[in-house]
């Protein structure tokens, strides 16, 4: 009761209209999440290389400048419903919206332009399933995850990180015009390794999220359970990265490189789930190479298209 | 009833006519963007066209 009085209190604090007109364009940038968005980018880069079919190299640019424009509306209408949440936490207090740069209204109208901009513009320049699918996954970021599951479950990021793992198949729908199962093998990548990405960041930042009451797994459960859902999602996580070369859209190169980043992230994992007094160091480890760890993943993909490289004849389709 | 007009600060003028100028910079993007797109998809069907 008391903490919905705080965050009413904080909601009511950054509607002052005497702060309207302050953003700067900088301050709009940040609203799209850029570090989020440049990831976002690479892994549809890679399925639109990986996607069977030729596609101009200008519409391919297009492709992904809309998907970006979508993951970026997404970011600010995150932030628009987060305002409040935000702005009682250490990580995301000095956002546009929770410093007062940018009011509620403003972030809102500027992520449902940037939003309906995105879909029209990648239905006419690849397709309406693609544009369909980008729509569903700003719907599915903000209506799901960010409106819903997130300050109601800690599941909220196993099942919102389902959003993040849509681009690559989007990219891949937009050059090829149909869903494959092959385009399912990189969103799984991407929804397994959500999880222990995540809550090794929110074992480091536990106290922070407990501050805004949100429900994330090491709060709610406790660092213990966290480690052992961390271990359990990495062993979904290992061996569903063989999927692509299983289903054809990668390679000898892909499958050794995704053994050997497997081993390594399976290795960090097993380090947070002994846990001890250096957790938040292991923590930090395994957030930072579960990063490293996707980028490289995606980049034998695009390598191995790029330089025409032998790739597996699939197993299945 | 209106609500009245609210004075802007010298620094907010400053930063409004800053958007501004990026925003008349992305509009004449968005143009270029659409113009070449358009001629990329229509290729080479405006030439081999059946007259």
């Amino acid at each position: 009761m008391m903490h919905n009085a705080q965050l009413g209190a904080v909601r009511a604090s950054l509607t002052d209209e005497a702060l309207a007109g302050n953003g700067t364009a900088a301050d709009y940038l940040a609203l799209l999440k850029p570090r989020v968005m440049s990831l976002v980018v690479f892994t549809a880069l890679a399925g639109l290389i990986a996607a069977p079919g030729f596609i101009h190299p200008w519409l391919a640019c297009m492709n992904l400048f809309a998907i970006s424009l979508g993951a970026g509306a997404a970011g600010a209408l995150n932030m628009w419903y987060d305002a409040d949440i935000d702005a009682l936490m250490q990580r995301t207090s000095a956002r546009p919206l929770p410093q007062g740069r940018i009011l509620p209204r403003e972030a809102l109208g500027f992520g449902m332009t940037l939003a309906v901009a995105s879909v029209l513009l990648l239905g006419l320049v690849a397709n309406w399933l693609a544009a369909g699918l980008l729509a569903f996954t700003i719907i599915f970021y903000v209506g799901v995850y960010t409106m819903w599951l997130k300050r109601l479950t800690p599941q909220n990021i196993v099942i919102g990180g389902a959003a993040g793992a849509f681009p690559p198949m989007i990219a891949w729908t937009s050059v090829t015009g149909s869903l494959d199962l092959a385009s399912l093998s990189l969103f799984l990548v991407i929804f397994f390794w959500t999880p222990p990405h995540f809550w090794a960041l929110a074992l480091l930042r536990t106290d922070d999220y407990a501050r805004a009451r949100l429900p994330m797994l090491p709060v709610v459960s406790g660092p213990v359970e966290t480690r052992k859902q961390i271990l359990l999602y990495t062993l979904l996580l290992v061996p569903s990265s063989f999927a692509p070369a299983m289903l054809g859209i990668a390679g000898p190169l892909y499958a050794v490189a995704a053994a050997l980043l497997g081993a390594a992230f399976l290795w960090c994992a097993l380090s947070v789930h002994r846990g001890g007094r250096k957790l938040s160091h292991s923590a930090g480890r395994l957030f930072g190479f579960s990063i490293v760890y996707l980028f490289l993943l995606f980049a034998f993909i695009l390598a191995e298209h790029a330089l025409a490289l032998p790739l597996f004849q699939p197993l299945i389709g | 009833m209106d609500s009245p007009r609210r004075e802007l600060t010298p620094h907010q003028l400053k930063i409004r006519r800053r958007r501004s100028i990026v925003l008349a910079f992305i509009l004449a993007g968005i143009v270029i963007l659409f113009y070449i797109t358009t001629i990329v998809r229509l290729g080479g069907n405006v030439a081999d066209r059946v007259i």
